[in-house]
């Protein structure tokens, strides 16, 4: 890849002739008045979607057959780029002969599809894939205003990639199955992120709701804290983490020994453990009446030790310092 | 069908005067400049000319340096790096000051810097889109500011920075002065004596040199760390070969530019203000900045309706090259900062076109592009949504 991408910039030459004809000659260009819906007995819905301020803005107009749901004619106007008026123009084509609710399935990916040359090569580089997705959204927007729900109940789920239409739950799913850990991975699975780069990290060329660093930060912190939980729950000490280990053995010692030390005015404290030869030394220091008690090295290490060996592993060894 | 060229301020035409006054330093005076031999020796006498040509253009003193470099962006790194290297990271000053206009060169340099421990400031710009002496006043610090760094004139909108007043309000906090002079040169008149910068970078393939060769100006008695290591080449100053073919070509360009000037102060204007007066006609255009304000040879128009992208598509089917203003294939989809400062709504922050002349335009080309202009906008005002 490296060789082609070092000299850059040459946006158009990635088009296929298809995106430059409808570029040049837009063939759904124009409008629907109310008149000549009413003449074919349809509904004229206008949808507007975008805005200047953000570089694309696009209208869709239908008429659609009444009683049918069928959408009998389409056509657009857009202020955008090449892509933008020639994935209109494609999109308000696949819509005529389809209801309403069949049009709502048309995806950006479609329209890019529709405009290939060949099945095998895109109609159009990455970085321009979201000058394709107003195309898509305006017909939601249409959809919405014709059935007089909200947009979102068209909307199953949560996109994060809109070039690509990969969903928020695709990609935690993807992360966590497949144990990805780097963006680019997450865009080798499921190509979200591929096109125009907005939804990897904030700054890009769109700003989005969701990012997929976030996402992955998210979701590899989730699983970390799964993996700690399991661990923790674990009842095989062997496994266990240094730390994880010192917490069972204090937490055995502060439940069980110390009470009874207390009882003659005596207790003790973990210096530090040390793994050796598979086994865990503890070693300890006595506190109060402990300190000095004859006991201390020889019965009451003993029964420390032995508590330990049936409370938490065999493998424990107590040393006093 | 017929080509016209009208983005000057990408690159320009190579002068054939300058192609050919190049042409004998590939095959015939071809030695190392640092080689002891004759071949070595043979092309002084000539770099030394093309060095005398870039003194005067600039009206440098021979005591001051002007290091051939690879480009404008080796010329701003390095003064970028160098006081990096020579003054903030020695504890010293730490503070850059600069504008949210300059060239990538600068402007991501100076946040690479801010990443590593420099502080940066980023001036905001007056309502005419340009810093003035007041607003850099406002924003140095005498104690802090290692280095301003402005350009002379602006890239997208034409718009002349006062360098000289600037330079002025750096020096007596004691800070350097850093001007990025690529889109300046040839354009209008560059006298580093006069404007008074420590330091100053230009490019020859912007006044119809040879791309891949630049300068930077070193006010006499300073010194930058390098940013390239190696040889003893440019008295230590600058490591490399020297690209000798090309700092003829851009001793050349410089000189030819110097002595077009009032050509470009005149005659490109009277082209550059026809053309833009044709656009005006238009209804719903606005052109960015006041005309006294910017470079003689550029417009940065905004045209209702019609997005900057779709219009250079239709340019380009007529033979017509120009550039977007705010470009829709950048990364970013902030509005340009110009656009901001001088109050244009930003609705039209994606239909920005800047068209740039050189002294190699014609009026008969002005005239094609103007028909061109017309009805490219009339077709797309008839697809827009927004108009």
């Amino acid at each position: 890849m490296a060789k082609n991408d070092l000299i850059g910039g040459a946006l158009w030459e990635q088009y296929s002739d298809k995106v430059s004809s409808r570029m040049d000659e837009p063939k759904f260009r124009g409008e629907i008045t109310e008149a000549q819906a009413e003449a074919m007995g349809a509904r004229l819905v206008v949808a507007d979607w975008g805005a200047e301020a953000c570089g694309d803005a696009v209208r869709l107009y239908w008429a659609v057959e009444k009683g049918t749901d069928k959408i009998l004619d389409a056509r657009f106007k857009s202020f955008g780029c090449g892509t933008a008026i020639a994935s209109s123009d494609m999109m308000a084509e696949l819509c005529i002969g389809k209801t309403v609710d069949e049009a709502v399935g048309i995806t950006n990916i479609e329209v890019e599809h529709a405009l290939r040359d060949d099945p095998n090569s895109p109609a159009i580089p990455p970085q321009k894939m979201h000058c394709s997705v107003m195309a898509y959204d305006v017909i939601k927007k249409a959809a919405s205003l014709y059935k007089g729900v909200d947009m979102s109940s068209l909307e199953e789920e949560e996109i994060v990639c809109e070039c690509a239409r990969v969903s928020l739950r695709t990609i935690r799913d993807v992360i966590r199955i497949n144990d990805l850990k780097t963006v680019e991975e997450i865009t080798n699975y499921t190509k979200a992120g591929a096109f125009c780069k907005s939804c990897i990290r904030p700054g890009g060329h769109e700003k989005r709701k969701y990012y997929l660093v976030d996402i992955l930060r998210d979701v590899r912190k989730e699983m970390e804290k799964e993996k700690m939980a399991e661990v923790s729950e674990t009842k095989d000490f062997k496994t266990m983490t240094v730390v994880q280990k010192l917490k069972q053995i204090e937490s055995v010692l502060e439940a069980e020994i110390k009470p009874i030390l207390a009882q003659d005015g005596g207790s003790m404290e973990v210096v530090d453990i040390k793994e050796e030869d598979g086994s865990t030394i503890v070693y300890i220091h006595y506190l109060g009446a402990c300190q000095g008690c004859p006991g201390a090295t020889a019965g009451t290490l003993m029964a420390i030790q032995q508590f330990l060996n049936e409370k938490v592993d065999q493998s424990i060894q107590v040393e006093p310092v | 069908m017929q080509k016209v060229y009208l983005d000057n301020n990408a690159t320009t035409i190579v002068d054939p005067i300058v192609k050919e006054a190049m042409d004998p330093f590939f095959t015939q005076i071809y030695g190392n400049p640092n080689s002891l031999h004759d071949f070595g020796t043979e092309p002084h006498p000539y770099m030394r000319l093309a060095l005398d040509r870039m003194y005067k253009g600039l009206n440098a003193p021979d005591d001051s340096d002007i290091l051939i470099t690879g480009c404008a962006t080796e010329s701003n790194n390095t003064v970028l790096k160098g006081v990096y290297y020579d003054i903030i990271n020695k504890g010293k000053r730490n503070q850059i000051i600069t504008t949210p206009v300059e060239h990538p060169c600068v402007a991501n340099t100076a946040k690479f810097l801010e990443s590593i421990g420099a502080e940066l400031k980023i001036l905001p710009l007056n309502e005419d889109g340009i810093v003035d002496q007041a607003m850099l006043k406002r924003f140095i610090n005498p104690d802090k500011t290692a280095l301003v760094s402005v350009m002379w004139a602006n890239n997208e909108t034409g718009m002349v920075f006062p360098v000289k007043e600037l330079a002025e309000v750096a020096h007596d906090n004691g800070a350097l002065f850093h001007t990025d002079a690529v889109q300046a040169i040839g354009k209008i008149p560059v006298d580093v004596r006069d404007a008074n910068p420590d330091f100053l970078s230009f490019s020859a393939h912007k006044f119809h040199g040879p791309k891949g060769v630049g300068g930077l100006y070193i006010r006499e008695g300073l010194r930058l760390t390098p940013l390239l290591h190696g040889g003893e080449q440019m008295g230590g100053k600058r490591a490399g070969t020297v690209n000798v073919a090309e700092m003829i070509g851009m001793g050349l360009a410089m000189e030819l530019a110097v002595q077009n000037l009032e050509y470009e102060l005149t005659e490109v204007r009277r082209l550059r203000d026809k053309m833009e007066d044709a656009l005006l006609q238009l209804d719903d255009t606005i052109v960015v900045g006041r005309r006294e304000l910017r470079t003689p040879n550029t417009i940065l128009v905004s045209i209702k309706g019609v997005e900057g992208e779709a219009m250079l598509w239709d340019l380009n089917k007529n033979g017509i090259a120009a550039s977007t203003g705010s470009a829709c294939a950048s990364e970013s989809l902030e509005p340009n900062p110009t656009f901001v400062a001088i109050g244009i709504n930003k609705d039209l922050a994606h239909t920005g076109i800047r068209i740039s002349l050189s002294r190699f335009t014609t009026e008969e080309e002005i005239d094609y592009a103007i028909g061109v202009f017309r009805s490219s906008v009339a077709r797309l005002r008839k697809i827009s949504s927004t108009y």
